[in-house]
């Protein structure tokens, strides 16, 4: 089948805040680049970040210092996170902030007219030693809409070439496995084209709609893992998974940690301040994991409230109405709207709820994608012409729990790394790698098999089963025997996805078409996801078992590396030699 | 409870109609995605656009029983009394006076354009200093009510100054964007900007209708910024 080849320097998918720093980077560089997203840019889930980004910039505090920073997030991280990779994130994290005060981002600021900053969870001083820090630079509780909106205007001055609403569907590769683009769709007119590009960056995001319950927006399908992991490259810690300890209970909108930060508590259905028992010292302000379990435990053990008694609560009313207008006006809209709840009057009904995707492509902090020589062992070594920023990256900085407000960080840091490292790699002269018309094809399979589809299951209902079966079996707490019933139920499931039917065949903005191509996605990220909790037999970070309750360093202090050709799981080393400061060695993590 | 759609695949038909649907909600006061969700699946090629699903992305804007307003948060209860009940359909119609490319997915190519026509981007070539350029939280208040736009277009589809000069007024959601520059006391080239709105269409066909008042659905001001930006430039002629 022979389609329109389009081709540029550098291609980079997905319009978030990653993907827009990434092609800000290479556009001011005068390089020939596109940014291909499924929706309009400032429709990306960055938008919906609220609290904001964590950062050393010595606002609330003068002496504030970057390697306290690192610190929590090696800690935060139970130790997975590589350390010389948080180094970089944290000590130049300052630089990428200023710049986007530059570019005209809308911080809340001090009376001094220097940048906000509130606490978050899991933030100290003095590493550990100085009590409580304030280290998350704020525009209210709207800093992603903020950030995202301010990465667009950028892009459109220094003129990036969008094509927005097109849907990156594969990964073109030639014969030897090198990255030479994407197969993309054009939603509004069903054409489909080869995008080819010396540097293919993925900015694809998250994976939350593998949970029935989650914080993400309806497209955070894991495009981008899904895309690698049938192009045969591994993921890493994807069994990570943070569950945001305050999502509104039913309907799964985020609240954010900026609550707690400003002085809002966790009460049961006594009224209770639990957390005070959980975490004497951080109390609320714990680290994501731990606050998350804490919670489950209470409704576990019968202190939620509500008619199932199936969740507890986030009090805030005494922080006074100028505070939560001034500081969270956007979450006063939300628990109305979604909660019928004023947090002026009344606490807002929470659970946890998956939020994030602490695993993904492996990368190095250029954001080059690795993959390993043995499939899911031996050495890491560069996937030729692919990177990937964000969410859909494991660079790691997060490792097996990430700190909130980090996740923004992460972008603009590692889409700028990604955006200066491909723009001297192609002033230096960058490989286009070509494929043949036998790859193109190989490429076009997938959505030529759902185009062909005679009959079968419908998408919606098949969706709806993976996400119950993640929910049920790999939530907050998990366990050997649940989980072995869960990969045995998304193996039945891939069966019959493959075979499922796509009814509509119309061109013209045709979305159940990229519902369908989504769901293969979500499959993907589900069962990798799956294989890897069942086979990390430890409790750390985010992943905890019931039949393996606790860490174990000497077997797993260290990524894991799914292998989606043998359906293996290997062990990958982290890293513990950043370069400027000592390692922070593993200590017992309590808060 | 009845819900009407209206429809229109220019791939197979000649023009648009409404089609009725009957969905089931459990007497539950859902959202209006909710509910769109709900058609979907029983008839999967209904084409409509959602992101965040929590009123944040702007993605969802549409006619909702004549009025326009982002269809995840909007719950039934506030649509009109009687549609929760099933009393009344719920009747959903794309945004107006853009083109439809399919059912409630509006072509939204001029809107934007008028967003880029206000050049919605900081400008301040004086060189930055090694932190962030420092901002009074006064100055910094002036920008509330302004940098929350989602663009989803509520506003400038609601507004018959725009029906009618679509091309050369730039309409409520840009001139907002616009006031949300000349207000940010980092920005540099308030009389270039102003220059630019200093005809008799882009900005003075506004005639303070407040359509998109009373449609937008973060409670923000559209026309109170273009009153703003009119004063600026009545000061600037004297």
């Amino acid at each position: 089948m022979s389609i329109r080849t389009i081709t540029f320097d550098a291609i980079v998918v997905g319009g978030g805040g990653a993907g827009m720093r990434a092609s800000l980077q290479m556009a001011q560089s005068g390089f020939k680049t596109a940014l291909i997203s499924k929706v309009f840019p400032t429709r990306s889930h960055t938008v919906s970040a609220q609290g904001g980004i964590t950062c050393a910039i010595a606002s609330a505090d003068p002496n504030d210092d970057w390697r306290w920073h690192m610190y929590d997030t090696v800690k935060g991280s139970d130790y997975i996170g590589d350390q010389d990779a948080i180094e970089y994130m944290c000590q130049v994290g300052p630089e990428a902030v200023f710049e986007l005060d530059h570019m005209g981002l809308p911080f809340s600021r001090t009376e001094e007219g220097r940048i906000y900053q509130r606490p978050f969870g899991g933030q100290s001083k003095n590493f550990g030693e100085g009590g409580q820090a304030a280290r998350t630079c704020a525009a209210a509780d709207r800093t992603g809409h903020a950030l995202l909106h301010t990465l667009y205007q950028q892009n459109l001055k220094n003129g990036t070439q969008f094509y927005n609403e097109w849907y990156a569907a594969e990964l073109v590769k030639d014969a030897d496995e090198n990255v030479c683009g994407v197969i993309a769709i054009s939603i509004e007119t069903g054409e489909t084209v080869f995008f080819k590009a010396k540097a293919t960056v993925f900015a694809t995001g998250g994976s939350g709609r593998i949970y029935a319950s989650t914080t993400n927006a309806l497209i955070n399908t894991g495009d981008g893992v899904g895309m690698a992991l049938r192009a045969g490259l591994p993921v890493q810690d994807i069994e990570m998974w943070q569950f945001h300890p305050t999502g509104i209970a039913g309907a799964g909108v985020l609240v954010t940690e900026g609550c707690r930060g400003e002085g809002g508590y966790l009460i049961n259905k006594d009224g209770e301040r639990f957390m005070e028992r959980y975490a004497p010292n951080a109390k609320d302000l714990a680290s994501r994991d731990v606050v998350a379990r804490s919670m489950m435990m209470e409704i576990l053990d019968g202190r939620g409230d509500g008619p199932d008694g199936s969740y507890v609560y986030l009090k805030l009313d005494h922080l006074g109405e100028e505070v939560l207008h001034s500081r969270l006006p956007g979450i006063c809209e939300l628990a109305i709207t979604f909660a019928q709840t004023d947090p002026v009057k009344e606490p807002i009904p929470v659970v946890p709820t998956c939020h994030y995707m602490m695993g993904g492509i492996p990368t190095n902090v250029h954001g080059q994608a690795l993959k390993m020589s043995g499939g899911h062992e031996g050495d890491a070594q560069p996937v030729n012409g692919l990177f990937a920023v964000g969410e859909v990256a494991c660079v790691s900085v997060h490792g097996a729990n990430r700190l909130g407000g980090n996740s923004l960080l992460d972008l603009v840091v590692f889409g700028r790394a990604a955006g200066l490292y491909i723009e001297d790699a192609l002033r230096q002269g960058m490989t286009q790698y070509e494929p043949g018309n036998d790859d193109i094809d190989a490429a076009l399979a997938r959505v030529n098999r759902w185009n062909e589809s005679k009959g079968g299951e419908s998408v919606p209902a098949l969706r709806k089963e993976l996400q119950s079966t993640m929910q049920n079996h790999f939530g907050v707490f998990r366990k050997g025997d649940l989980m072995e019933e869960g990969v045995e139920k998304l193996a039945k499931l891939r069966e019959r996805i493959a075979n499922a039917h796509l009814e509509d065949k119309s061109q013209s903005f045709n979305t159940a078409r990229v519902e369908a191509l989504e769901l293969d996605n979500l499959l993907e990220v589900a069962e990798a996801t799956a294989i890897a909790a069942y086979n990390r037999t430890e409790s750390r970070g985010a992943h905890s078992r019931y039949d393996y309750p606790d860490r174990d360093d000497e077997n797993w202090l260290c990524h894991s590396i799914f292998d989606p050709r043998s359906k293996q799981l290997g062990k990958r080393e982290v890293n513990f030699k950043p370069k400027t400061v000592d390692t922070f060695q593993p200590k017992v993590r309590t808060y | 409870m009845k819900v009407s759609i209206y429809r229109y695949n220019p791939d197979t038909d000649r023009e648009p109609s409404m089609k009725e649907y009957e969905v089931d909600t459990q007497g539950k006061d859902l959202m209006v995605l909710d509910i769109l969700a709900l058609v979907k699946e029983q008839d999967e090629s209904l084409a409509y656009r959602r992101s965040c699903r929590e009123g944040v992305c702007g993605s969802d804007g549409m006619n909702i029983n004549g009025k326009n307003g982002l269809a995840c948060i909007t719950p039934l209860s506030a649509v009109a009394p009687g549609v929760k009940e099933g009393k009344k359909p719920l009747v959903l119609r794309p945004l107006p006076g853009l083109p439809v490319i399919r059912d409630l997915v509006v072509d939204m190519g001029v809107f934007y354009q008028q967003y880029e026509k206000v050049q919605p981007y900081l400008q301040n070539e004086s060189p930055a200093p090694a932190i962030e350029r420092l901002q009074t939280p006064e100055d910094r208040a002036k920008l509330d009510g302004l940098y929350e736009c989602i663009l989803c277009a509520c506003c400038s589809t609601s507004c018959p100054s725009f029906w009618w000069n679509p091309d050369k007024f730039l309409g409520p959601a840009a001139l907002l964007q616009s006031y949300r520059f000349l207000a940010d006391s980092r920005d540099e080239a308030t009389e270039e900007r102003l220059s630019r709105l200093d005809d008799p269409f882009s900005l003075f066909r506004c005639h303070g209708i407040m359509n998109c008042v009373s449609v937008c659905p973060k409670g923000l001001n559209p026309t109170r910024a273009i009153g703003h930006i009119r004063s600026m430039l009545l000061e600037r002629g004297v």
